[in-house]
């Protein structure tokens, strides 16, 4: 698994790539609340994601929420077809902000 | 999902000759099977056909006398102490009576395998646990205690619990058993929900006909410690097996009795017994 962090719009863009599971969510958790708490709107780009599992959707659940609390945007994009299955099962496609692409997520801020 | 497609995913378990015995009682006579990633494999048989061994085995819970069980590609008896660990993680187990903890809430109950396993922070395990008691309707009873549960919450919060480490392979004993149809019923949907959106690997134990015929991608019919058919529901249907017949339509088989003996056995008469032709 591998996080790879850049700026666009002034937007932190996490862009997450391969298996996201129970040993390396604690990484994703990490990363997005570090941008959060740093004081940076996030896009979280997931489309290099082949996996994951609840523990790395509750990191996105828990990055969301911290970045709501604290005024800033936080979104999803390029969700794939067995990322968005998981985040169906338990309802959160109608809870995050997704995007097709990451440049539909800069663009909307 | 038809499993018997032409696609064929790869076996998860793979079954050989499993020989197994309770004393010097066998239970299971040399059964083989495979179960395939993604499928429903309904487990059905009277009692005594030996399906909860045959379940203990395929949870890599029991060790056979003879016969191999290959659960995602590993040898499981061949496996050091650590690998079985390992392995077994990867399985989900919701026991029929639920097997809650009375003394731990319920959200308590279900983060039990991530404290166990895992060294996730508390918040990423609460969410997880809400996350889990959403798909299986029960949100927002996280706080409360088991004795406040019905025994159709007890069911689900259990599966809660089952999937909370997002197993490959799901185990299900007797899921329907005490239940009304409408939870009966409830309780099915939640399992093709959870084979569909999760790819899982789901293995049921059930004596209820209908929940079978409702969920299986194909059964497996046990008799008396032999595999009496492999198949898809169409096909256990059209089965021309006077034992299928009398297992769909709930007859139960006279056993063939030998009447000296039987008359020996009630009268507990061992002197006349040994004396009386066969």
């Amino acid at each position: 698994m591998e996080i790879n962090v850049s700026e666009h719009s002034g937007l932190k863009v996490v862009a997450v790539s391969g298996e996201v599971d129970l040993s390396t969510s604690p990484k994703v958790r990490d990363a997005l609340l570090g941008q959060i708490q740093g004081g940076s709107g996030v896009v979280v780009d997931l489309s290099g994601v082949s996996y994951i599992d609840s523990s790395g959707v509750a990191s996105l659940v828990e990055a969301f929420q911290t970045a709501k609390s604290r005024g800033k945007s936080f979104s999803l994009a390029s969700v794939g077809e067995t990322p968005m299955r998981v985040l169906k099962l338990a309802r959160l496609d109608q809870v995050f902000i997704i995007h097709d692409t990451v440049d539909a997520a800069v663009q909307a801020g | 999902m038809n499993a018997s497609a032409q696609s064929s995913p790869p076996a998860v378990i793979e079954v050989r000759d499993l020989v197994t015995h309770y004393g010097t009682r066998q239970i299971l006579n040399g059964v083989s099977v495979d179960i395939v990633q993604g499928e429903i494999m309904v487990i059905m048989g009277g009692s005594g056909s030996g399906k909860s061994t045959f379940l203990r085995h395929l949870m890599a819970l029991q060790r056979p006398t003879s016969g191999t069980i290959k659960i995602l590609g590993q040898d499981v008896w061949g496996l050091p102490q650590k690998g079985l660990f390992e392995l077994r993680k990867k399985l989900g187990v919701a026991f029929q009576g639920g097997a809650l903890f009375s003394s731990m809430t319920v959200g308590e109950n279900i983060m039990l395998p991530l404290f166990e396993h895992t060294k996730l922070d508390r918040k990423t395990m609460e969410i997880m646990a809400r996350m889990k008691l959403e798909v299986v309707d029960l949100s927002g009873f996280e706080d409360l205690m088991p004795s406040e549960l019905s025994g159709g919450m007890i069911k689900r919060a259990a599966v809660a619990r089952a999937i909370i480490m997002d197993p490959r392979i799901l185990f299900f004993d007797e899921p329907s058993a005490g239940l009304d149809p409408v939870v009966s019923k409830q309780l099915d949907e939640m399992i093709l929900r959870l084979r569909d959106a999760m790819g899982m690997t789901i293995c049921v134990v059930t004596h209820e006909l209908e929940s079978a015929f409702t969920i299986a991608d194909r059964m497996t019919v046990l008799d008396r410690g032999d595999i009496l058919f492999v198949g898809t529901p169409d096909e256990l249907r059209a089965s021309k097996s006077e034992r299928i017949q009398n297992l769909l339509n709930r007859r139960s088989e006279e056993a063939e009795i030998d009447a000296d003996e039987y008359l020996r056995r009630l009268t507990g008469d061992k002197e006349e017994a040994e004396g009386m032709p066969r």
